[in-house]
C-alpha cells in the first residue's frame, strides 16, 4: 500500500456489518488530498455504510482506514472528528430540539475555538442570510433543504480537512441543489478533500476527478471520474434484470 | 384569607418536595434521553446511607452529607449509566422502562440487605432549624424552619440547573446528547463523556434531594420517597418532560391544593378519602390525555439510531430430534412427578406455597402475553388482579353469587377495565403508555380499593367457606390444587392458541415494528386494545385464584408496587415464553419460601435478585432464565452431537 503524504482518505481491505447482517465486504479506495471523489452505487449498495465506517461510527470488522495518514480504526467518532474529518450524515444532520444558532454554536466552539465563535456566526449568517432570520427557531421547524443549509454553513465557514457528504442532494428542489453543488466546489476549493456520496451520477461526476462505484458492499469500480460512468450503467442494468428475475 | 393561608402554606413543603423531585426527572430526561424511574431509589439510597452514618455511627452532618451526597450521589449516577443505560440503544424505550424500574424495585431492597434493618429517623436539617417559627404571614400563619428550607432549597436547585442547563455550554452539549450522542460526536464532541457528566448531575441532585426532604418525613423509608417521586411524575408531565420551571411550578400547585383541599372538605365526604389522595394522579392522567408533546414521548429522537442493527429476532429454536425428545420427555415426567407430589406427599407448608405459585403463574401469563407477545409494557397488572377478586367477592357478599362464577364475571371486569385504558392511551406509546397503565394503577390503590363498598377498608375482607364448592378454602386440601392446575392448564393453552393464530401473528408484528406492521394493514388501535383485554381476562382470573388461595381479600395483596416488581420478575424469567410465567410464579414463591430460612436482613433478597435479573433485558431481551436454558441445551446437543458423530443441526436465520 501505497502510504506518500499526498493521502487524505484511505480505506484498506474494509469489512464492515450491522450485528449479524454484513454490509461492506473487502472494501479498498483511496482519495489525494484536496482533490474530490464521488462515492456511487445503487440504493443499498453501501454507500452510506462506507462513509458511517471512515466517521467511526461503524465500527470496521476488518482492514484498515486512515485518515491523513494515521490509522483510525477503532477509534471514537468524536477522536476522528477532531483529526478535521466531518461526516454530514444522510437525512437529518442537525439537532430538532436546539435553535438554529445553538446548532452552530455546538459546531463552531469546538472547530474555530471560542474567540472566533462570535466571527464564525456572523460569517455563516452572512453566507445564509435565511439563518440569520431563523437564527431563534428549534432547527426542527425548518424544512428539510433549510436544514442541509446549516450543515453547508458550518463546513463553509471553518472547512475541515476531509468532508464525507452523504447525499446532500436528496429531495431538494434543482435550484437548491445547484446552491448545495456550488457550496461543495468552494469548499474544495479552499482545500477539503470530499468524499460525496451520490445517486445523482452526473451531480456528482461534476465536481469529483476519481470515481468508486459499489454494487452489493463491494467495490465494482475505482478509477478516474471519466470512467465510472459506464461501469454505473452496467451496475444498474444487472440489477434491475435480477429484480425482474426476483418478480417473476 | 387568612383561612386560605393557613391551609396553603403547611402544603409549600410537600409542593416542594414534588418540585425538586419533578426538576430532578426533567433534568435527566432532557440531559441523557432516559425517563428514569429509578431517581427515587437514587433519593432514598443517599438519605438512607446518610441517617445510617449519622445514627447509627454518629458521624458529624457535614462529613456524612459529603459521603452520601456529594460522593454517593454521583457515583451511583455514573454506575447507572456505565453499567446500564449507555448499553441501550437510544430507540429501545421498553428496555429503558424496565432497567428504571429494575433499580426502583431493586435497590430498596438491597439496602436493608448490605446495611441492615435499623429504624433510621429523619435526618437533621441542615439550614433551618425545622421547628423555629421564623415568622408569620398575615396575622397568625406560622412560617417555620422546615418551610423556610424547603422552598430557599428548591429555588436555589431550580435556578442552578436551569442556568447549567440554559446558559453553560456544558449544557447545550447535554441537551445536544440527549437528542442524539452520535451527532454530537460528529462534531468532535466527547459525548460519552458529556452523558456521564449529566448522569453524575442528575445522581447529585437526586441525592442532595432525598437528604434534604427527609426532615419533612419523621423516619426514611423507601415507600416515602417512591410514592413522592410517583407523584411528583404527574407535575414533570405537566411539563411535557421539557420544562423544569413549569415542573417545579405544577409541583408546588399540587402540594398546595392538595393540602388547601384537604383543610376546607369534610373529613368525611367521599372528596376527601378518595378524590384527594388521588389528586396527582388525575393531574398525570390529564396532562397524559391532553398534554400534546407527551404523545411523542416513545418516538425516537435520534437521526442516527439507523446505525443500530434491528434487533434480533427471538433466537431460533432449533432443538436437536433426540435432545427434544429428551426434553419432552423429562417435561411429562416432572410435571407428572409435580402432580403426584403434590397429591401425596407434599408437606403442606410447601403445597401451600406452590398453589400460590400457580396462581402467580396465571397472573404473570398475562404480562408475558401483553409484553412478550404484543410488545406493550404495562404498570397495572396486579390492579387488574385485585379488580377481579373485589368484583368476584362483592359479588358473592351482596348476591350470595358462586365465587368461582364471580371470577369469570371479575376476569370480565379487569378485561373491561384493561381495555378502556388501552382505549384511553390510543395515541400514547412507550413511555406514555407506561405512565398511563401506572397513574391507573396508583388511582385504584388510593381511590378504589381502600373503599369501604370495595374492601371494606384496607384490611380487605376474608373469603366464607360457602362461597366456594368442594371446600376449596380449606388451605391445604388438595382441592384448590386440582382447581389451579386446571385454570393454569386452559390459560397456558389459550395462549398458545392465540399466539399461534392470526391474532398472534399480527400482535407479534406488531411488538416487531409498528410501523411495518401498519404498513401492512395490521390495525393497530385495535390489536392493542384486544392485547389488553386478553391480558386482563388472564390478570382477572390469576387475581381470584390468588384470594382464593390467601382466603383474604386485601388491598396490600395488589397495589402498584406489585405491578412494578410482577414485570421486573416475569423479564427476568423469559418474558417470550409461557414458561417464563410459570418460572416467575414458581420460582418467586419458591425463593421467598427458602429465604424464610435465612437471617431476618435476607428477607427482601428475593427482589434483589430478580431486579438484578432484570437489569440484563436490555442485553437478552428473552429474560436471563430462558437464555440459560437455551445455552444449557445447546450444550447438551454438542455433547449428543459429538458422542454420535452426528452433525449439529444448523441454526438460521435471515442474513
Ligand atoms: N442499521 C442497519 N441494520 C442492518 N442492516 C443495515 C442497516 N443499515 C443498512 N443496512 C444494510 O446495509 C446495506 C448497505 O446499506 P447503506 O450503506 O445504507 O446503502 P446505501 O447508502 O448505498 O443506500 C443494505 O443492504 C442495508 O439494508
Ligand atoms: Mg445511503
Amino acid at each position: 500500500m501505497s502510504h506518500d503524504d499526498r493521502t487524505a482518505l484511505e480505506l484498506d481491505d474494509v469489512c464492515a456489518a450491522y450485528g449479524p447482517y454484513r454490509a461492506l465486504f473487502a472494501v479498498s479506495f483511496s482519495v489525494e488530498k484536496g482533490s474530490a471523489i464521488a462515492l456511487l452505487g445503487p440504493n443499498g449498495a453501501g454507500k452510506s455504510t462506507v462513509a458511517r465506517v471512515v466517521s467511526g461510527l461503524l465500527p470496521a470488522s476488518s482492514g484498515h482506514v486512515r485518515v491523513g495518514g494515521s490509522d483510525v480504526t477503532g477509534k471514537a467518532p468524536w477522536a476522528i472528528a477532531r483529526m478535521g474529518l466531518s461526516h454530514v450524515p444522510e437525512g437529518r444532520g442537525v439537532f430538532d430540539s436546539l435553535s438554529v444558532e445553538e446548532n452552530l454554536v455546538l459546531s463552531f466552539r469546538r472547530r474555530a475555538g471560542r474567540r472566533n465563535l462570535a466571527a464564525s456566526l456572523e460569517r455563516a449568517y452572512a453566507r445564509f442570510p435565511l439563518l440569520a432570520e431563523r437564527r431563534h427557531d428549534r432547527a426542527g421547524t425548518l424544512s428539510g433543504g433549510q436544514q442541509r443549509l446549516v450543515s453547508l454553513a458550518k463546513v463553509l465557514v471553518v472547512p475541515p480537512g476531509v468532508l464525507v457528504a452523504d447525499e446532500l442532494s436528496l429531495g431538494l428542489a434543482p435550484s437548491v441543489v445547484d446552491d448545495v453543488y456550488a457550496a461543495l466546489a468552494d469548499v474544495r476549493r479552499r482545500g477539503t478533500t470530499l468524499v460525496v456520496v451520490e445517486q445523482q451520477v452526473d451531480r456528482a461526476l461534476g465536481l469529483a476527478s476519481s470515481a468508486v462505484v459499489l454494487e452489493h458492499g463491494s467495490v465494482a469500480y475505482f478509477g478516474p471520474a471519466s470512467g465510472a460512468r459506464a461501469v454505473m450503467a452496467q451496475v444498474l442494468e444487472r440489477r434491475s434484470r435480477s429484480d425482474g428475475a426476483n418478480s417473476l | 384569607m387568612e383561612q386560605l393561608l393557613g391551609f396553603a402554606v403547611p402544603g409549600i413543603p410537600y409542593g416542594c418536595a414534588y418540585a425538586v423531585f419533578a426538576v430532578g426527572l426533567v433534568l435527566t430526561y432532557q440531559t441523557t434521553g432516559v425517563f428514569n424511574f429509578g431517581y427515587g431509589a437514587q433519593a432514598y439510597a443517599s438519605a438512607f446511607v446518610f441517617a445510617w452514618l449519622v445514627d447509627d455511627h454518629a458521624w458529624p452532618t457535614w462529613a456524612a452529607f459529603v459521603c452520601a451526597v456529594a460522593i454517593l450521589g454521583p457515583v451511583l449516577g455514573l454506575l447507572f449509566d456505565r453499567l446500564l443505560f449507555r448499553r441501550i440503544p437510544s430507540a429501545n424505550s421498553t428496555a429503558k422502562i424496565v432497567t428504571g424500574l429494575s433499580l426502583l424495585v431493586g435497590i430498596p431492597a438491597l439496602l436493608p440487605v448490605v446495611f441492615g434493618n435499623g429504624n433510621l429517623v429523619g435526618v437533621p436539617s441542615v439550614v433551618f432549624n425545622p421547628g423555629t417559627v421564623y415568622f408569620h404571614l398575615g396575622a397568625d400563619v406560622p412560617v417555620n424552619g422546615t418551610y423556610l428550607s424547603a422552598v430557599l432549597f428548591t429555588v436555589a436547585m431550580l435556578v442552578v440547573v436551569v442556568l447549567l442547563l440554559r446558559a453553560t455550554h456544558l449544557g447545550l452539549e447535554m441537551r445536544a446528547a440527549a437528542e442524539s450522542s452520535r451527532l454530537l460526536e460528529l462534531e468532535g464532541v466527547d459525548a460519552p463523556r458529556v452523558t456521564a457528566t449529566a448522569w453524575a448531575v442528575s445522581g447529585l441532585m437526586a441525592g442532595i434531594a432525598g437528604v434534604l426532604l427527609a426532615p419533612t418525613e419523621v423516619t426514611v423509608q423507601a415507600q416515602d420517597y417512591v410514592t413522592l417521586m410517583v407523584a411528583a411524575i404527574a407535575a414533570a408531565a405537566c411539563a411535557a418532560l421539557r420544562s423544569m420551571p413549569v415542573a417545579a411550578l405544577f409541583g408546588v400547585l399540587i402540594g398546595v391544593v392538595s393540602l388547601t383541599a384537604q383543610g376546607y372538605l369534610p373529613t368525611s365526604s367521599f372528596w376527601y378519602s378518595a378524590v384527594l389522595p388521588a389528586f396527582p394522579f388525575i393531574v398525570l392522567v390529564g396532562a397524559l390525555l391532553f398534554v400534546p408533546g407527551l404523545r411523542r414521548l416513545g418516538q425516537a429522537t435520534d437521526p442516527l439510531s439507523s446505525v443500530d442493527p434491528p434487533l434480533p429476532p427471538p433466537a431460533a429454536r432449533a432443538r436437536g430430534r433426540e435432545i427434544d425428545r429428551i426434553v419432552r420427555t423429562g417435561f411429562w415426567a416432572l410435571l407428572f412427578a409435580f402432580v403426584v407430589s403434590m397429591l401425596t406427599w407434599m408437606p403442606p407448608a410447601w403445597e401451600t406455597v406452590l398453589n400460590q405459585g400457580m396462581a402467580y403463574s396465571v397472573i404473570f401469563l398475562s404480562v408475558t402475553f401483553l409484553t412478550g407477545t404484543a410488545g406493550q409494557l404495562s404498570l397495572a397488572q396486579a390492579t387488574l388482579a385485585g379488580i377481579a377478586a373485589f368484583t368476584a367477592g362483592q359479588l358473592a357478599i351482596h348476591l350470595g353469587l358462586d365465587f368461582l362464577a364471580g371470577a369469570v364475571l371479575g376476569a370480565l371486569a379487569a378485561s373491561l377495565v384493561a381495555g378502556l385504558l388501552a382505549v384511553a392511551s390510543l395515541r400514547l406509546r412507550g413511555l406514555g403508555l407506561a405512565l398511563m397503565t401506572l397513574a391507573a394503577a396508583l388511582l385504584f390503590d388510593v381511590a378504589v380499593f381502600p373503599a369501604q363498598a370495595v374492601s371494606g377498608g384496607t384490611g380487605g375482607f376474608a373469603l366464607e367457606s360457602h362461597w366456594l364448592p368442594l371446600g376449596l378454602l380449606s388451605a391445604n386440601g388438595h382441592a384448590y390444587f386440582v382447581l389451579a392446575f386446571l385454570v393454569l392448564a386452559v390459560c397456558v393453552g389459550g395462549v398458545r392458541l392465540v399466539q399461534r393464530g392470526t391474532i398472534g401473528r399480527f400482535l407479534t408484528a406488531m411488538r416487531g415494528s409498528e410501523l411495518g406492521a401498519a404498513g401492512v394493514g395490521v390495525d393497530l388501535a385495535w390489536q392493542r386494545v384486544l392485547a389488553f383485554v386478553l391480558s386482563g381476562a388472564l390478570a382477572g382470573l390469576g387475581g381470584t385464584l390468588l384470594a382464593i388461595q390467601q382466603t383474604v381479600i386485601a388491598p396490600g395483596e395488589f397495589n402498584y408496587q406489585l405491578s412494578l416488581a410482577f414485570v421486573v420478575i416475569v423479564v427476568t424469567t423469559g418474558v417470550g415464553t409461557v414458561e417464563g410465567a410459570i418460572q416467575a410464579g414458581i420460582g418467586l414463591v419458591v425463593l421467598e419460601q427458602l429465604l424464610q430460612y435465612a437471617p431476618g436482613r435476607l428477607q427482601g433478597l428475593a427482589f434483589v435478585v430478580f431486579a438484578l435479573g432484570a437489569l440484563t433485558y436490555a442485553a437478552h431481551p428473552e429474560g436471563i432464565v430462558e437464555l440459560e436454558k437455551r445455552r444449557w441445551t445447546e450444550r447438551a446437543e454438542r455433547v449428543l452431537s459429538r458422542r454420535h458423530r452426528a452433525p449439529a443441526p444448523a441454526v438460521t436465520g435471515r442474513s
